[in-house]
């Protein structure tokens, strides 16, 4: 079984560059994750319209008129 | 700001690292994209959400970082000429172009949308442009025509304070154009000093600086018209809505010493600079970055006293 596994030397340059992308790409995934969920909270937590880009006007959206 | 070595064209190999793609965004013009347009959004008379301002800065720094790689698969060719491009990732052959234009243009599209999605529309539309601005009208068209390549493009870098000013107000307003027209007026000058002590690379690149087109002691009058032109702007704005006495000390200060060393430039030919190793122009250059964080720091800081009551008008 020995014969069967492929070592691998020391770590390449290459695969060093490709992990460090790899990990910077996934920070930044997670940091704009992170700020859609900052900015839903403060959006939402603001008192902002949560309905107003619905296709239809709910009547609840809708001004006050007197009548 | 000056970044020559000696890494020559075409010599990287091998696969980009992430720190290329960062490089492609201009990190250092992106912090002064952030400085002023987090300026713009501070000194503005609407208190925004803390989190609605950080997103509001991160897409306006994001939108400009994505000019700066649609300007750097433009001008590969003439960046590989100069000294201090030539180690930019397009040119060392780290990053290909079309990688270059398609992260330019992913990520302009996703500032512009999110700055929508955070602050309002008015500055959404602003930010695109922006970008068109910086990548179409100055880079691919202004920069290898015209000697006001400067002065015209110089709006690009304007527009981040007024971008800010409206993510909080949602409208322009004169303040916000006087923000803009400091750093319009201001860019000139800058780059001039630059153009100056980069001795002969915009020529060797084919870009019609003014040093190449109108020659050097040419440039050297033009950096003190304009530097005089802007004092006055720049003091102006010290008794508008958005200024104060801190910043009009600042201003003061600020604007006699630029002033004085664009004099200095004046008086000098290449002669001296050479001999000097162009250390009145390098001074000049460094001085201008300080003076633009300076009045933007001031502004900030006389918004700040407004809020808490102590501002005097």
């Amino acid at each position: 079984m020995g014969d069967l596994v492929m070592s691998f030397g020391k770590q390449h340059d290459l695969h060093q560059r490709r992990f460090g992308r790899n990990l910077g790409l996934g920070l930044v995934l997670l940091g704009f994750v992170a700020v859609m969920f900052g900015l839903t909270v403060a959006k939402v937590g603001g008192g902002a319209p949560t309905q107003g880009f619905d296709h239809v006007l709910r009547p609840e959206m809708l001004p006050e008129t007197s009548q | 700001m000056t970044d020559a070595t000696s890494t020559l064209p075409g010599t990287r190999t091998g696969e980009a690292g992430f720190g290329d793609y960062v490089a492609l965004l201009k990190p250092r013009v992106m912090t002064l994209v952030v400085f002023t347009a987090f300026a713009g959004l501070m000194v503005a008379p609407v208190s925004l959400h803390p989190m609605v301002a950080f997103a509001s800065i991160l897409f306006i720094a994001l939108g400009g970082g994505a000019s700066g790689a649609l300007n750097m698969w433009w001008d590969a060719d003439i960046d590989a000429v100069m000294r201090r491009t030539r180690s930019r990732p397009v040119p060392s052959g780290a990053v290909r172009g079309d990688e270059a234009l398609a992260l330019g243009l992913a990520l302009s599209g996703i500032a512009v949308v999110m700055l929508g999605l955070a602050a309002n529309w008015a500055a959404a539309g602003l930010l695109a442009f922006t970008i068109f601005f910086y990548a179409v009208i100055y880079t691919m068209w202004l920069k290898r025509w015209t000697p006001q390549n400067i002065v015209i493009g110089g709006a690009a870098g304007a527009f981040p304070p007024m971008i800010g000013w409206v993510a909080a107000t949602g409208s322009v307003s004169l303040e916000s154009v006087l923000m803009f027209a400091l750093i319009f007026m201001w860019t000139p000058p800058h780059f001039w000093a630059l153009a100056l002590f980069m001795k002969s690379d915009y020529a060797d690149a084919g870009v019609p600086m003014l040093t190449v087109t109108h020659g050097r002691p040419a440039t050297r009058r033009h950096i003190v018209v304009y530097t005089a032109l802007l004092a006055p702007l720049a003091i102006g704005t010290a008794f508008s809505a958005i200024g104060g006495p801190v910043y009009l000390a600042v201003a003061v200060i600020m604007n006699l010493r630029f002033l004085q060393g664009a004099v200095a430039i004046a008086r000098r030919d290449d002669a001296a600079a050479e001999a000097d190793n162009y250390k009145v122009e390098k001074a000049f250059f460094r001085f201008s970055l300080y003076y633009l964080f300076a009045h933007f720091g001031a502004l900030m800081v006389d918004a700040g006293l407004d809020r808490f009551g102590w501002g005097i008008w």
